[in-house]
């Protein structure tokens, strides 16, 4: 049994369910969805990514966790290659599988090898470029990743990529002068690329929001704006 | 009814004691004793001398015998150690069975007409202990395997108790009654005022078996000399291990690891042909500078020669590179299959493998590229600290247990809220944290600020201002251990970029622990 949904908050899950029937849908012969969490519906083209892809990104590891979170829900294997700071803690909380995560702190100069080795067998796998990478390479390992149907998100330098996400600002909530906590996230995520990644987009989301999910800051906040408690510290600041 | 089966017991005593000398290179005429949950389980001669016991406390035992080193006991080497003096025995004398480690059972009537008597056959036994190194080994011959072994324990004097055929109720007749029966039966029939076996078995069969069932019976036919259990010969298990030897040793791990190729083949080969898979080795290296190295590496599905072969590469690797020589050539090289499981539990379905098994594939090569440790899989643990809440396991290794004081679900107070950092240094990066008039903040004994935090700074970089922050968050960990003690002040503070980061002041400054980025 199931409590009946308030008309604005049913619309908007109807909204949320044909999207991904979009994603999963509107796909061309040689790239398929891979199942990606809703909140990218409006950044990412299409609403999703695609295999065989390269979708680098910039400075943010919750970003990169938030679009790992999606294939790893839906039983695919993820692999972190290069980046021994990736708090693992974190990735749990935000709904990576830990059994299907594989991390590779290490890699050395070897590094491209690797990616490639894991891309064969791995259907998304994040790497921080180590050094330059050159072009020729960089469409070896495309190659690979088309053939194959894999996912690279990339930080760092990287030529050639499909698509380009980066975090512009960012606005923590809950922390005060002396008091709170952090407790969520405002950013504002830039997306770009070729081809059918072309054009220019911005949008506003909530990484994390207060339940540790994540969320587009739209409607959703909107709402929650209002309900949120009055914060102290632009009335009482400490006497100094 | 039958007459039971003129036995020979062969019997080292304090066995667990030798064994865990030995593994540890340990001397055994010291005071030693080996505990389980708390209680003494074995000890040496030494120690039994100041007035330790089996089945003492600890700490009891610590104050009988001042200096007594205390070891925990553990089964395993028991057994491990054990079974190459099982396989020599076998040479002298075959159908053998292991009562418990420390003490094997044979038929008599084989070794005694081959070597021409009873007594010249205990003698060839003992020889064979002498060869191995093991001291103090003594045969008893009686009829049946538990008036043989009494016959073995009771043998003082001389290293060879021998029971006259048919005179072995008479022999055991004097002996405690507790020797057959467990503890609760054993107070009863003291109670009863039955406290040898001589009078226990005097008692009639009929009403021992109605008062204490099967099990007493058991005892009772013990006790009467009559045994019906005679000796299990074990089938010797197949030998799957290898060992090779260089001459000249070898001092580079590509020579080696090619040199060792063939063997390997032949070892998975061997188990092949008996239908069996190995999921569990030991590798054990030794050098020319007497160095040994032991280590098991698990497999998540089963070896094949080229991962037997990575194992033996990794081992010697450590953290160096492939090609890198070794400090001192390797003389020895010893594979031992540790898990061996049949094939029918391995048979990969009839449609291929599952996706699975394509990932560990391709895991495995990179590990190859990379070393055993080189591909890390992860879990949570317990702990305040966020660098001990993750627990990095190579891929193919089992996570280590954690229960007890490292369990991830207890409530670990003082640890950070709901919302993790998406990075957490694996080095702390040294960061300054200054008030508006340029000082460091810094943070008395009572838990309070001197000035409240303003500028920020990591390592070289300029200053920014602070937005926002909170603290300080006291973690106190093992205060009561000056060694391991931790006593650390924790901040979030957001930069001017809008980053959020985790910081911690300890004894030595400020740092950065992780970062909300």
């Amino acid at each position: 049994m199931t409590a009946p949904l308030a008309p604005a908050e049913s619309s908007s899950r109807v909204d949320e369910l044909q999207a991904r029937i979009r994603g999963m849908q509107a796909t061309r012969l040689d790239s398929k969805a891979v199942p990606t969490h809703p909140v990218f519906e409006q950044v990412l083209p299409g609403g999703t990514l695609r295999e065989g892809t390269v979708v680098s990104i910039e400075g943010s590891t919750t970003l990169l966790m938030a679009l790992l979170a999606g294939p790893s829900a839906s039983g695919r294997w993820v692999a972190v290659v290069g980046m021994p700071d990736f708090g693992v803690e974190a990735a749990d909380r935000f709904g990576i599988d830990l059994d299907r995560l594989v991390l590779v702190p290490d890699p050395g100069r070897q590094w491209l090898t690797v990616v490639a080795a894991l891309a064969d067998v791995i259907p998304v796998v994040a790497a921080r470029a180590m050094g330059r990478v050159a072009p020729a390479e960089a469409s070896r390992l495309s190659a690979r990743l088309r053939q194959r149907g894999s996912v690279l998100l990339v930080t760092g330098e990287w030529p050639g990529s499909d698509a380009r996400l980066g975090v512009e600002s960012s606005q923590w909530h809950g922390l005060g002068a002396g008091h709170g906590q952090l407790s969520d996230r405002e950013v504002v995520v830039s997306a770009g690329g070729r081809g059918e990644f072309g054009r220019r987009a911005r949008s506003r989301l909530r990484l994390p929001d207060r339940s540790l999910g994540f969320r587009t800051a739209g409607t959703a906040t909107d709402a929650r704006a209002t309900r949120e408690p009055l914060r102290l510290d632009d009335y009482e600041r400490p006497a100094s | 009814m039958s007459v039971p089966t003129r036995t020979i017991v062969l019997w080292c005593p304090d066995w667990p004691i030798f064994a865990a000398c030995r593994e540890l290179g340990l001397d055994p005429a010291l005071p030693i004793a080996l505990t389980e949950s708390g209680v003494v389980y074995a000890c040496s001669a030494a120690a039994r001398h100041d007035g330790v016991a089996r089945g003492l406390k600890l700490r009891e035992a610590q104050y009988r015998s001042p200096a007594l080193t205390v070891l925990d006991y553990d089964a395993a080497v028991d057994v491990r150690l054990f079974e190459p003096v099982v396989r020599e025995v076998e040479t002298t004398v075959p159908g053998v069975q292991i009562v418990r480690p420390g003490t094997l059972a044979m038929r008599a009537r084989g070794p005694a007409r081959y070597y021409g008597g009873e007594d010249a056959a205990a003698q060839a036994l003992l020889d064979t202990m002498t060869r191995l190194g093991v001291p103090g080994a003594r045969v008893g011959i009686a009829d049946g395997p538990f008036a043989a072994e009494q016959a073995a324990r009771a043998a003082r004097a001389t290293p060879v108790g021998i029971v006259a055929v048919g005179a072995s109720a008479a022999f055991i007749a004097p002996l405690p009654v507790g020797l057959v029966t467990d503890a609760r039966t054993t107070t009863l029939l003291n109670r009863l005022g039955v406290r040898t076996l001589g009078e226990f078995a005097a008692l009639p069969e009929a009403d021992v078996r109605r008062r204490f069932g099967a099990a007493g019976a058991f005892a009772h036919d013990r006790a009467a000399g009559r045994e019906q259990t005679g000796v299990m010969a074990r089938t010797p298990p197949p030998e799957f291990e290898v060992l090779q030897e260089f001459e000249p040793p070898l001092d580079r791990i590509d020579q080696l690891a090619f040199a060792f190729r063939v063997r390997a083949e032949e070892f998975i080969d061997r188990m092949r042909a008996k239908r069996l898979v190995c999921t569990g080795i030991r590798v054990e290296l030794d050098d020319e500078r007497g160095g040994h190295s032991s280590r098991s590496w698990l497999h998540p599905q089963w070896f094949t020669p080229a991962d037997v072969v990575d194992r033996v590469r990794w081992q010697l690797q450590g953290t160096g590179t492939a090609d890198a020589g070794l400090a001192s050539p390797i003389v020895r090289l010893r594979v031992v299959p540790e898990r061996i499981d049949s094939t029918g539990n391995h048979e990969a379905g009839l449609w291929g493998g599952g996706p699975d098994e394509r990932v560990h594939h391709g895991l495995t090569r990179v590990q190859s590229m990379l070393g055993h440790d080189g591909v890390v899989t992860a879990s949570i643990g317990g702990g305040r600290m966020l660098a001990d809440r993750q627990v990095l396991v190579p891929w193919g290794d089992q996570a280590p247990e954690r229960t007890g004081d490292r369990a991830a679900g207890a409530p670990w107070p003082g640890s950070l809220p709901a919302l993790a950092p998406a990075s957490v240094f694996r080095e702390r990066l040294p960061i300054r944290l200054m008030g508006d008039d340029g000082a460091s903040v810094t943070i008395d004994d009572r838990g309070s600020i001197s000035t409240p935090p303003a500028r920020f700074a990591v390592g070289g970089d300029g200053e920014s201002p602070v937005r926002a922050w909170a603290g300080p968050w006291p973690v106190v960990e093992r205060w009561w251990d000056a060694e391991h003690a931790k006593r650390v002040h924790r901040f979030q503070i957001v930069d001017h970029d809008g980053c959020a980061w985790l910081l911690v002041r300890d004894g030595e400054g400020w740092w950065a622990e992780a970062r909300y980025d």
